[in-house]
């Protein structure tokens, strides 16, 4: 199948080119920028005149749900919302039942993903048995089955002695080891950020404590391994200028925040609603800003959708006895757009687009975000200028619950190509 | 955003808090309360306002004494009371508070009193009447987790206009667990609405939310500095939960500290009042002699406590 996208502009931060280039695709792959290749025939020509054309979408945590939680989402579902909303690569946590830390496990959600011909389906393997913070997983194994870093989703490991033997252990192979920086006990039973939204409201807080003390000792592990360290979940202005200094002493660190959490604080809550209830908290209106800035100065390296879907049973309950999380995939190119609109930047498209493509891409050592000759033809165009409202019809993914219900978002994907196929067309 | 407790004309649809409501309506709220004082002291101690009407009292979380005064006002009111103890039946059953919620509206109640442990239920309830377009039934908040107790809140305002008239002059103090306290957040945006220019939080770090400056409230860690020179002191009940542990060392050493003794009481002014929205705990937040003195205004808040929910009910199940 060869490809011709004709009259786009092209994005593609990874080779620092924003430009109307016409794109050629050949073999899955990508055969030319700007100029066909000799002999190339075109099977199909999609016409992006005032489109943007992107790399595909790089989603550093997308919860599928399988196996065990199918009444939530089934693989199917939620690979045609990574579809509708661009993303050609996704990475999903290991908090499944059972939890992925076993390569069986993780050879068949690669397989039954596969089988869909969706998007590349990356695992983060667990990084302790059953995430219970006791034993280590077979990590070189795990790494066999297709595993591309260890996590722990949001269980905290409770045993410093195991978490740092993690990450000797880690290193010992280069793998990249995936934590939300949570303190085990405090804020464990919050459920919003502790400050005077929750006071008002009566629910138990999530102090930013909680964040800081965990990357203090994160860090101080990191400097005695020299392991690499992925922070997932930023949530705090406190736990950013923690992260900026740690950049700057040279530990190998990144971190992403979810999409969410740059538009959203505490005050969004409002009357209880339990869409705002997501893991970590939203905090205070200062701490989104900061999280705003630390995106363009590079703090943080990339968005996430942090893409959790909830049936109705677990949301249609009192704050506190609801589950957290929100549906994101077919969310992160809009909310990405939003921030770097409102954030004014001169070049604003392609600033998010480097967020959600190739930083992605490079924190999670993917062969993505990038569509240079011979780079696998993962696209997405998208009309930036489409308005849509967030509702759950719009939505393909089976969790129809987001803070963003209601709100009218512009950028729309037009088609999603994953190895050079067609897998999306709106 | 809209407050889901009024309808379209502004008026109360539900009474979830007090935070947010018009003064107007507070104030209307006390007026009628005073006009159904008397009816307790009547040979027939009933008003038909609201006959015929099914009023449920949902109580997800034990509770008697809040229980019995809806139950009481409500047949004050001619009304028909349903009492349901929600935590010994279908909860434990596995249904979901939305369907227990459409099996009773199915049963045409006119009114859910609700009482749960988690902090914002009776919105859970309130909005979903409103979407499930059930709006003519109507939800009064008897106690949500830690966030808001609006009808204590506003006996306590009635008692405190009783004994003191005017709001805008008045030093108030309360005094306790606020951290874990739906009966103090609904006190201080009532005093706050009403005018009360100082209103004071007395407690230890550990029992204070924070944030509480920002709700407009001036805080004391010193008993002694707290209680000088207030016209009101509300104590608070210290659950036996919190008694000992991280939060509090032991009910001695909390008695000790912050427990209202006729020598601290002695700091406010003279006709300072005492109220406390029970069951005391003598001993370890106050002390018998004050509870039994002549300061104390701890009973009559209970007996004003029917006036002012037959008022809100009346209020709300005629809008």
């Amino acid at each position: 199948m060869k490809l011709h996208i004709k009259n786009g502009r092209l994005i593609d931060p990874a080779n620092n080119i924003d430009a109307q280039q016409d794109v050629f695709v050949a073999d899955g792959k990508v055969a030319g920028i700007g100029q066909a290749p000799a002999g190339f025939t075109a099977d199909k020509t999609i016409d992006a005149s005032g489109l943007v054309v992107a790399p595909g979408l790089v989603d550093l945590s997308a919860r599928l749900r399988e196996p065990g939680y199918e009444y939530k989402a089934t693989l199917e579902s939620e690979m045609q919302a990574a579809m509708q909303g661009g993303v050609t690569s996704l990475l999903c946590p290991p908090d499944t039942d059972p939890v992925l830390d076993e390569p069986g496990l993780v050879e068949m959600l690669k397989h039954r993903a596969k089988s869909l011909n969706q998007a590349h389906v990356y695992p983060l393997g667990a990084l302790t048995m059953g995430l219970k913070g006791k034993a280590l997983t077979e990590m070189a194994e795990l790494t066999e089955a297709g595993c591309v870093g260890f996590s722990q989703a949001d269980e905290p490991v409770l045993d410093t002695t195991v978490l740092l033997s993690a990450l000797q252990y880690a290193k010992t192979f280069d793998y990249t080891v995936w934590l939300r920086p949570q303190d085990p006990h405090l804020g464990r039973h919050g459920i919003a950020h502790s400050g005077p939204a929750a006071s008002r409201l009566g629910l138990s807080g999530v102090p930013v404590m909680s964040e800081t003390i965990a990357l203090y000792t994160i860090f101080e592990l990191v400097r005695s391994t020299g392991a690499r360290v992925h922070l997932c979940r930023m949530s705090s202005a406190a736990g950013l200028e923690l992260v900026r200094a740690a950049k700057r002493e040279g530990l190998p660190v990144t971190c992403d925040v979810g999409a969410h959490h740059i538009h959203l604080s505490d005050m969004d809550i409002g009357f209880f609603d339990s869409n705002a209830r997501v893991n970590p908290p939203f905090r205070s209106q200062r701490d989104r800003d900061a999280i705003r800035a630390a995106l363009l100065d590079g703090t943080v390296d990339a968005i996430c959708s942090d893409h959790t879907p909830v049936d109705d049973d677990e949301k249609l309950l009192p704050f506190g006895e609801a589950s957290p999380g929100a549906t994101g995939l077919e969310l992160l190119l809009s909310l990405s757009l939003k921030w770097a609109e409102d954030a004014g930047a001169p070049d604003a498209i392609s600033k998010a687009v480097a967020k959600v493509t190739t930083d992605a891409a490079r924190v999670a050592r993917l062969p993505a975000g990038g569509l240079k000759a011979g780079d696998v033809a993962d696209v997405c165009i998208f009309d930036p200028r489409t308005r849509w409202t967030v509702e759950a019809k719009a939505l393909a993914s089976q969790g129809k619950h987001t803070p963003f219900l209601g709100y009218e978002l512009s950028g729309q994907v037009k088609a999603t190509i994953v190895a050079g196929h067609v897998a999306f067309e709106r | 955003m809209l407050n889901p407790q009024l309808n379209k004309n502004g008026e109360l649809q539900h009474l979830l808090t007090i935070e947010g409501l018009p003064k107007a309506i507070i104030t209307n709220i006390l007026d009628t309360a005073s006009s159904f004082v008397s009816i307790g002291d009547r040979e027939v101690k009933k008003v038909p306002l609201m006959r015929g009407k099914s009023v449920f009292n949902l109580f997800f979380e034990n509770s008697t004494r809040t229980r019995t005064t809806f139950e009481i006002a409500s047949k004050r009111l001619s009304a028909d009371v349903i009492n349901l103890n929600i935590s010994a039946s279908s909860a434990s059953k596995g249904e979901s508070l939305l369907d227990t919620i459409d099996n009773l509206a199915a049963m045409h109640a006119d009114m859910f009193v609700v009482r749960h442990s988690q902090s914002g239920a009776p919105y859970l309830i309130a909005k979903h009447l409103i979407d499930t377009k059930q709006s003519h039934v109507h939800v009064v908040n008897a106690g949500d987790g830690r966030h808001a107790h609006p009808t204590q809140g506003l006996l306590d305002m009635y008692t405190i206009r009783h004994y003191k008239k005017d709001f805008t002059n008045l030093r108030v103090a309360i005094v306790g667990d606020i951290l874990h306290s739906r009966v103090a957040r609904s006190d201080i945006h009532g005093l706050t609405t009403l005018g009360v220019p100082e209103v004071r939080a007395i407690g230890p770090r550990t029992l204070l939310p924070n944030g509480l400056e920002q709700m407009g409230v001036r805080v004391f860690h010193n008993m002694e500095e707290g209680l000088k020179d207030v016209d009101v002191i509300i104590m608070l009940r210290l659950q036996n939960e919190r008694m000992s542990g991280a939060l509090l060392p032991s009910a001695q050493e909390f008695f000790k500290s912050y427990g209202l003794t006729p020598e601290r009481l002695a700091l406010a002014k003279p006709d300072a009042i005492v109220m406390h929205p029970g069951p005391m705990n003598r001993g370890v937040e106050i002390d018998s002699a004050v509870a039994d003195g002549s300061q104390a205004v701890i009973l009559p808040q209970v007996t004003f406590g029917i006036a002012v929910r037959m008022a809100v009910m009346s209020i709300v199940a005629g809008n």
